[in-house]
């Protein structure tokens, strides 16, 4: 069941790369993600590897042992058209509160000025459409989003800032994400997410994988306030929706 | 308790690094240089993955609370314990009350102190590698403590290492990286004839090369990084990522260091010279 034309790289000796077409798209998105489980449920199982996913490719480390190239790569080139009988694991859509306030977006005036659309426009459309995430990287709980609405395109800042603080919502040319922690950041900062992208005291630090869609949706600085405090004491509960892939 | 009573420019403590977050973005963390942290841990026999402390460039004078054993490895300092030199690649017996200083850094960049049984700190997402924003610390305080677990006795099977100094090595192994077929001849000539030199902008992050290579205008989706990975920048700066490295990036991917180059560029400081040769 070959979908598409799969190209396959060394990276090191602990890693191998392998490349789905230059293109970002879901279908792609998708078929990497249904491979990678299928390998690593029905192939690799009790190995050691890790996953790094991102747009339209996937990387497999190993960090302990080297990796014969030739022959691993033959045999995933012969696992990729193998007929493939998988559960697919559940994914979300995560609904993420956004307080759009002067104080947190402070770069909205100056947006609004250079896309010529009035704030409210550009709330209306940054909440509007689900993002689907096509990696995560660059910080712990960094996500690439894809989908941004075109009139929202808007180059990242001539001069980057020295600090951008958590949980900042930003635009940067056809990308928008949150910040999940305080960073540099060129990116035109529009608002702010009430709720932490990342923790490393959980278990499971991060809640959203490669391959969910994120939708944001506009809060007053009221309910900003209520999430800070109810993610503090534990009891704040994100929204999610299990999505078909 | 290891008590820092001054904590040197950046000591922080290391181990084997975090497994199974680098598709949440976690960087892998862990010794930089792995090749002498897994040394100091083989002599104590401790697991070769054991937390040990990390000293880069001016070390820390430190105070130990409980008898332990030690071992000294990596860059190589003036260090003494007690005031008397201490020798480096042995396992040294500590008493409650001595007190380790590192004197003058002499040759490489990254020293490790090794404990018996590791030190103790804390545990985040499977490591005690120091990361900021994963750890609450970035690096030690003066005035710090460290856990350890107290040893009265321990006979090791081999009480001394000779280990090869890799320290003066300046030729970096290297293998294609992904986007290496992207390279134009006058690039690969410039990659593979001339020296580089490190720039100031070098930390546990990435190392930046002071000369550049002619630019590119390759433009590719985001992809994975991983430690070794040099990336080529538009403008043509060389940029190694290291240990805490980005666990994604944007630009060519040209070569991959290999596992003992990683070390060996672990051990150089501003303006040192390297090399890369092809394997």
């Amino acid at each position: 069941m070959n979908t598409y034309s799969i190209s396959i790289r060394p990276f090191g000796v602990h890693a191998i790369l392998i490349e789905w077409p230059n293109e970002v798209a879901e279908d792609i998105l998708n078929d990497i993600l249904k491979f990678t489980q299928f390998i690593l449920e029905q192939k690799l199982k009790n190995e050691n590897w890790e996953i790094v996913p991102a747009y339209n490719s996937v990387t497999l480390i190993h960090r302990d042992k080297p990796i014969a190239f030739d022959s691993f790569k033959q045999q995933l080139l012969d696992w990729y058209g193998e007929e493939k009988t998988i559960v697919a694991k559940e994914r979300f859509l995560w609904r993420l509160p956004v307080c759009y306030d002067l104080e947190f977006g402070i770069d909205l005036e100056e947006v609004s000025g250079r896309l010529g659309l009035g704030i409210e426009e550009i709330i209306k459309l940054h909440t509007a459409h689900a993002y689907t995430v096509f990696g995560i990287g660059f910080l712990p709980g960094f996500m690439y989003l894809g989908g941004l609405p075109k009139a929202l395109e808007i180059p990242r800042k001539s001069h980057p800032r020295p600090k951008v603080i958590k949980g900042s919502v930003g635009l940067a040319a056809k990308q928008t994400g949150v910040y999940p922690q305080e960073s540099p950041g060129g990116w035109n900062i529009i608002g702010n997410c009430s709720v932490p992208m990342f923790d490393p005291q959980k278990k499971e630090p991060c809640f959203i994988s490669v391959g969910d869609k994120v939708q944001f949706y506009p809060i007053e600085r009221a309910e900003y306030d209520l999430h800070k405090i109810e993610g503090e004491v534990g009891i704040y509960k994100i929204e999610k929706t299990k999505i078909d892939a | 308790m290891l008590k820092l009573l001054k904590s040197g420019l950046f000591t922080t403590i290391q181990d084997g690094g975090r497994y199974g977050y680098l598709n949440k973005g976690v960087p892998v963390a862990g010794y930089m240089d792995t090749f002498s942290a897994k040394k100091v841990n083989m002599l104590l026999e401790n697991k070769e993955d054991a937390a040990v402390l990390e000293i880069t460039m001016t070390g820390p004078t430190l105070l130990f609370e409980e008898e332990t054993f030690i071992s000294l490895g990596g860059a190589q300092f003036s260090a003494t314990l007690n005031n008397k030199p201490v020798p480096y690649y042995k396992v040294v017996k500590i008493e409650k009350g001595d007190i380790l200083s590192y004197g003058k850094l002499e040759k490489g960049f990254r020293s490790y102190l090794g404990i018996k049984n590791g030190f103790q700190s804390p545990e985040v997402l499977g490591s005690r590698s120091f990361f900021l924003s994963i750890t609450q610390k970035n690096h030690c305080k003066d005035g710090d403590t460290l856990a350890y677990k107290p040893y009265t006795s321990f006979a090791p099977k081999i009480s001394e290492l000779k280990v090869d100094s890799f320290l003066d090595e300046t030729v970096l192994k290297v293998t294609p990286g992904p986007e290496y077929g992207l390279l134009t001849d006058k690039q690969l000539e410039s990659l593979f004839v001339h020296e580089f030199s490190i720039s100031n902008e070098n930390n546990r992050m990435a190392y930046q090369l002071e000369e550049k290579i002619l630019g590119h205008e390759i433009s590719m989706l985001t992809s994975a990084t991983l430690p070794g990975t040099v990336q080529l920048t538009p403008i043509g700066k060389l940029i190694i990522l290291m240990k805490d490295g980005q666990t994604t990036g944007g630009y060519p991917r040209i070569l991959q260091l290999s596992d003992k180059a990683i070390s060996i560029l672990a051990q150089k400081k501003f303006g040192d010279l390297i090399s890369f040769k092809l394997t």
